[in-house]
C-alpha cells in the first residue's frame, strides 16, 4: 500500500502499512542496537523508583526537558505588543525561526520578526555592518513604525554594544536619526523568556521616557490620572488583554496597555493581510510617563520594568497572575484605591456567579491533589486559586523559578491548610517532575503542551494552561484573568476531572454502574 | 549619581597596569575619595595589593560554583581594602578556554544590577592588554568610563599597543561618551623614553599625564602585597603617585577623542628619535652572516 494520487494518505494510515511496518523493524534490528525487551522494561520500572528519583534530583550538570524559553522569545512578545513595531533580533536566523515558529504554532497566526543574520564573519568582526544593513532593510522593506532591537547568545558572547551600533547605523542613515529604535540586551544564556519580556519592555519605557536616545529632551512628568497596565508574558494575552480593558472600562478606569498584543496575535481574516494591528500606540507609550500608576500583572515579568517606573515618580503594584476570587479581589481593590473609582455592580455579580460555580463544584475538586508546572508568576496565581477551591498542590515547579520566587510559594502554601503536603522546585525541569509523578502521585497534572509527554509517560492527566499549547486550538482567545477569567480557568479544570470519571467507570456491566449522566 | 566619576586604566600585557592603578587609586583615597576598584582581567591581580591577597575570589569563579550569576549577592564578590576601598574581580577562564570577554560584561552587568555603583565618587576599571574582543570594550560603552587612562613606556609595542587602545576609544567615542584622559608612562628606561612618550600622547591628540620614574621600592611593595602609598608612605615614589593622581582628580571633563596614527607613523616617530634607523630596504631579510659577506 504505497501512496497514490487519488487516495493520499495521512501519515497515521500511511506509516501503519505492511512496507513501512518492516521498514521500522528492519531498522531497529539493523541500526538501532536494540536491547532486550524485558532489559528495557527493567530498566523503565527502575525509573519509577524512590531511588532513581534521588538520583536525578542529584542531577548537576544536565538539564532534561526544561519548563521555559529563552529571553528573546520574550523580547519579540513585548516588541509586537506595540503599534507597527518589527522585533529586529541582533544575531543568527535561526534563532530568529524559533521566536517566529513557537509564538506561530501557539496563536496560529503569523509573527513577523526580522534578523540581523550574523554569520561567521560577523562573530570574528562583530556585528556592526549586520546592524547597519538590516535596519536599512528592514525599514525600507517593512515599513514600521519602529524597530525594537534584541540580542541572541551570538551577538551577546562577543559584546556587540547595541547603543553604540544603532547610533551609528543612524549616522549611516539606515534610519533616519529620530525614527524609534529603542533596544535591550537579552542574552539567552541567562534567565528564561519572561526576563526578556521584562528587558525589552524596560528598553521601550526608557527609550520614549528619556528623551529617544537623545534626540529629543527627557519628558518631565506632569501626573494625570491614567492607570498603566503591563500583562507580561502572557500565553493568553489576546483574551485576557480585551477582558481587562472590559474591566476597566466599567469601572470608568482611564488606561493605558503597555505592550497590547492582543491584535497583532488575533487578526481577522477579511482578505487583507497586515504585518502590523493594533498595539499601544507611540504616543500612548510616551504619555504613559503622566500616569498616576502603573500596574504589573506578573511581578516577575517585570522586575526591572518596575523599579524604572518607580523612578520616573508613579505607584507601582504588581501581583502574581491573580486567577481566583481572592486574587481577582485583591486585583479590583487595588485598581480602586489607585483610581478612587468603585467597583461596580455589574463586577460584583460576576464575583457572586464565580463563587456559586465555585460551591456547586466543590464536590468533585476539593481534596484533589494538583503538580503545576509553568512560569513563576502563573504557578503562583494557578496555586492560590487551587487553595481557594479546596484542592491540594502537591508539586510546584518553575524552571525559571527564583529561590525567592520559592520562598514566596512556600509563604502561599503555609497561609492554607491544603498547602500543607505541597513541595516548591525551583530551576528544576521536567525529568524532575516525571519522577515526583511517579514516588509521589497526584490526581491533575496543570502545564503546557510538553506536558502530554509527562501525561503518557506517568499517566498522570494534563490539563493545559500555560504556555505554550500547541496541541489545542484557541485556548488563548479565553481570558483567565478577572472573575470571568478564573471562571473558564475553573471551568477547564473540572472538564478534565469529569473527563477522567467517565474514563474510570465506563466499562460495560463492571464498572459502569458509575457511568453516570449526570455529575 | 551624577558626580559619579568612571576612569579605566588599559595598556599593554605586563606593562604596570594593576601596580600604576592600584597605587593611584590609593593615593586618590588618601584625598577622602571613596573608591571602587572593578578588575576586568582574568589574571584577577588587580585588587591585591589593596587587599594584601594573592587573589580575590572572582565574581565568575563563585558565580561558577553556585551555579549562575543570579546566584551570588553582593558582598559575596565584594571586599574591602585599603581605606575602605571596594575591590571586585570579575575573573575569568582559564587560558586557551571560553570567553574572557562575556565574563567582563556579565560582571559589569551584575554590579550594576546589584547597586554596587551606589555611594561612590570613583569607579577605576583595569583592563587587560588590547581591546581585542566587545567584551573588554564593556568599560567603554556608554555610562561606563567616563576617561581612559592608557599605561605605556618607551618599548614600541607598548605604544604600538596604547595607539591601538585609542583606535578603540575612537569606535566608541562618537556613539559614546568616552575619552582619552592621556597616556601615562611607567619608565622602562629605555632610549629616549620621556620624549617619545611626549610626542606619541602628542600624535594621539592627548597630553602625558604622568612619567611615573622607576624605582625598586615599588617592587620590595608589591613582593609585600601593599601599595607604595600604604608601605612607604613618605618615599618619593608614593609622591610620584600622589602627583599623578591630583592630576587625574584635576583631569574631570578634560579628556578627548583621540587621533590613532598609522603603524607607518609610528614607525616614522621612532625613527625621527633615532631610535630606529632609516631602514636600508636591501638589508631588510639578510642574517647577519650573509650582510657580512655583502
Amino acid at each position: 500500500m504505497t501512496q497514490n494520487a487519488d487516495n493520499v494518505l495521512d501519515h497515521f494510515e500511511l506509516f501503519r502499512g505492511p512496507e513501512y511496518q518492516q521498514m521500522l523493524e528492519a531498522k531497529k534490528k539493523m541500526f538501532e542496537n536494540p536491547h532486550d525487551p524485558a532489559e528495557v522494561e527493567r530498566v523503565r520500572e527502575w525509573a519509577k523508583t524512590e531511588e532513581y528519583k534521588e538520583k536525578n534530583f542529584a542531577r548537576e550538570a544536565l538539564t532534561v526537558n526544561p519548563a521555559k524559553a529563552c529571553q528573546p522569545l520574550g523580547a519579540v512578545f513585548a516588541a509586537v505588543g506595540f503599534e507597527g513595531t518589527i522585533p529586529f533580533v541582533h544575531g543568527s536566523q535561526g534563532c530568529v525561526a524559533y521566536y517566529r515558529s513557537h509564538l506561530s504554532r501557539h496563536f496560529k497566526e503569523p509573527s513577523s520578526c526580522v534578523s540581523s543574520s550574523m554569520t561567521e564573519d560577523a562573530a570574528v568582526f562583530g556585528g556592526l555592518n549586520n546592524m547597519v544593513d538590516g535596519l536599512a532593510n528592514t525599514y525600507n522593506l517593512y515599513k514600521p513604525k519602529m524597530i525594537a532591537v534584541s540580542t541572541t547568545c551570538m551577538a551577546e558572547v562577543i559584546g556587540d554594544d547595541l547603543n553604540a551600533f544603532i547610533k551609528t547605523a543612524k549616522e549611516k542613515e539606515s534610519v533616519p536619526a529620530e525614527f524609534d529604535v529603542p533596544f535591550a540586551h537579552t542574552p539567552a544564556f541567562v534567565g528564561s523568556h519572561v526576563t526578556g519580556y521584562d528587558n525589552a519592555l524596560k528598553g521601550i519605557i526608557e527609550h520614549f521616557w528619556d528623551g529617544k536616545a537623545g534626540t529629543t529632551e527627557k519628558l518631565e512628568r506632569k501626573p494625570n490620572d491614567t492607570i498603566n497596565f503591563i500583562g507580561g508574558f502572557d500565553g493568553y494575552t489576546v483574551g485576557n488583554m480585551r477582558e481587562i480593558r472590559r474591566i476597566f472600562d466599567l469601572m470608568g478606569v482611564e488606561h493605558t496597555i503597555l505592550c497590547d498584543n492582543s491584535d497583532v496575535f488575533d487578526t481577522p481574516t477579511d482578505g487583507e493581510f497586515r504585518m502590523y494591528d493594533g498595539g499601544t500606540t507611540l504616543e500612548d507609550a510616551a504619555n504613559a510617563i503622566h500616569a498616576k500608576a502603573t500596574i504589573s500583572m506578573q511581578q516577575y515579568c517585570t522586575e526591572k520594568t518596575l523599579p524604572v517606573i518607580k523612578a520616573h515618580g508613579q505607584e507601582v503594584a504588581s501581583f502574581n497572575h491573580p486567577v481566583g476570587v481572592a486574587s481577582t479581589d485583591a486585583f479590583l481593590m487595588e485598581v480602586a484605591r489607585l483610581t478612587g473609582k468603585e467597583i461596580p455592580e455589574e463586577l460584583a455579580r460576576e464575583r457572586g456567579r464565580l463563587v456559586d460555580a465555585i460551591a456547586d463544584s466543590s464536590a468533585h475538586i476539593h481534596g484533589k491533589k494538583f503538580a503545576i508546572y509553568g512560569d513563576p508568576d502563573l504557578c503562583l496565581g494557578l496555586a492560590a486559586f487551587l487553595l481557594e477551591l479546596g484542592a491540594e498542590p502537591t508539586h510546584i515547579l518553575a524552571t525559571n523559578g527564583t529561590k525567592g520566587w520559592a520562598k514566596q510559594v512556600q509563604e502561599l502554601l503555609d497561609s492554607s491548610p491544603f498547602g500543607q503536603d505541597c513541595h516548591v522546585y525551583a530551576g528544576k525541569d521536567l525529568w524532575h517532575m516525571r519522577s515526583l509523578l511517579f514516588t509521589e502521585p497526584v490526581d491533575f497534572l496543570i502545564g503546557n503542551t510538553y506536558g502530554k509527554y509527562l501525561e503518557r509517560d506517568t499517566g498522570t492527566p494534563l490539563i493545559r494552561i500555560g504556555f505554550p499549547v500547541f496541541d489545542r486550538h484557541h485556548h488563548h482567545r479565553r481570558p483567565v484573568w478577572g472573575y470571568q477569567g478564573s471562571m473558564n480557568v475553573l471551568i477547564t479544570i473540572l472538564d478534565k476531572i469529569f473527563d477522567e470519571i467517565d474514563r474510570n467507570t465506563n466499562v460495560p456491566a463492571k464498572t459502569d454502574y458509575s457511568f453516570d449522566i449526570i455529575r | 549619581m551624577s558626580s559619579l566619576r568612571q576612569i579605566a586604566f588599559y595598556g599593554k600585557g605586563g606593562i604596570g597596569k594593576s601596580t600604576t592603578s592600584q597605587n593611584t587609586l590609593a593615593a586618590l583615597a588618601d584625598l577622602d575619595q571613596r573608591i571602587m576598584i572593578v578588575g576586568c582581567d582574568p589574571k584577577a591581580d588587580s585588587t591585591r595589593l589593596m587587599l594584601h591577597a594573592k587573589a580575590q575570589d572572582t565574581i565568575l569563579s563563585l558565580a561558577a560554583e553556585a551555579g549562575s550569576v543570579e546566584d551570588l549577592e553582593l558582598e559575596d564578590v565584594l571586599k574591602i581594602g585599603y581605606k575602605d576601598i571596594k575591590c571586585v574581580e570579575s575573573g575569568g577562564p582559564e587560558p586557551g578556554v571560553g570567553c574572557a570577554g562575556r565574563g567582563v560584561i556579565t560582571s559589569i552587568n551584575f554590579l550594576e544590577e546589584n547597586g554596587a555603583y551606589d555611594d561612590l565618587d570613583y569607579v577605576s576599571y583595569d583592563v587587560l592588554g588590547d581591546v581585542v574582543c566587545g567584551g573588554f570594550a564593556m568599560p567603554i560603552r556608554e555610562n561606563k568610563a567616563q576617561e581612559i587612562y592608557i599605561v605605556m613606556s618607551g618599548e614600541m609595542m607598548a605604544m604600538y599597543a596604547a595607539n591601538n587602545i585609542s583606535k578603540g576609544i575612537l569606535k566608541y567615542a562618537n556613539s559614546g561618551g568616552v575619552r582619552l584622559g592621556g597616556l601615562i608612562c611607567n619608565e622602562r628606561q629605555t632610549d629616549k623614553e620621556l620624549e617619545l612618550a611626549e610626542n606619541l600622547a602628542k600624535k594621539l591628540g592627548t597630553e602625558l599625564t604622568y612619567f611615573i620614574p622607576r624605582d625598586n621600592i615599588v617592587q620590595h611593595a608589591e613582593l609585600r602585597r601593599m601599595t607604595v602609598i600604604e608601605y612607604a608612605p613618605d618615599s618619593q615614589q608614593a609622591d610620584h603617585y600622589r602627583n599623578l593622581a591630583k592630576k587625574i582628580h584635576g583631569n574631570a571633563g578634560k579628556g578627548i577623542i583621540p587621533t590613532p596614527i598609522t603603524m607607518d607613523e609610528l614607525e616614522d616617530m621612532l625613527m625621527e628619535h633615532g631610535i630606529l634607523k632609516t631602514i636600508d630596504e636591501t638589508q631588510v631579510g639578510k642574517t647577519a652572516a650573509e650582510l657580512e659577506i655583502a
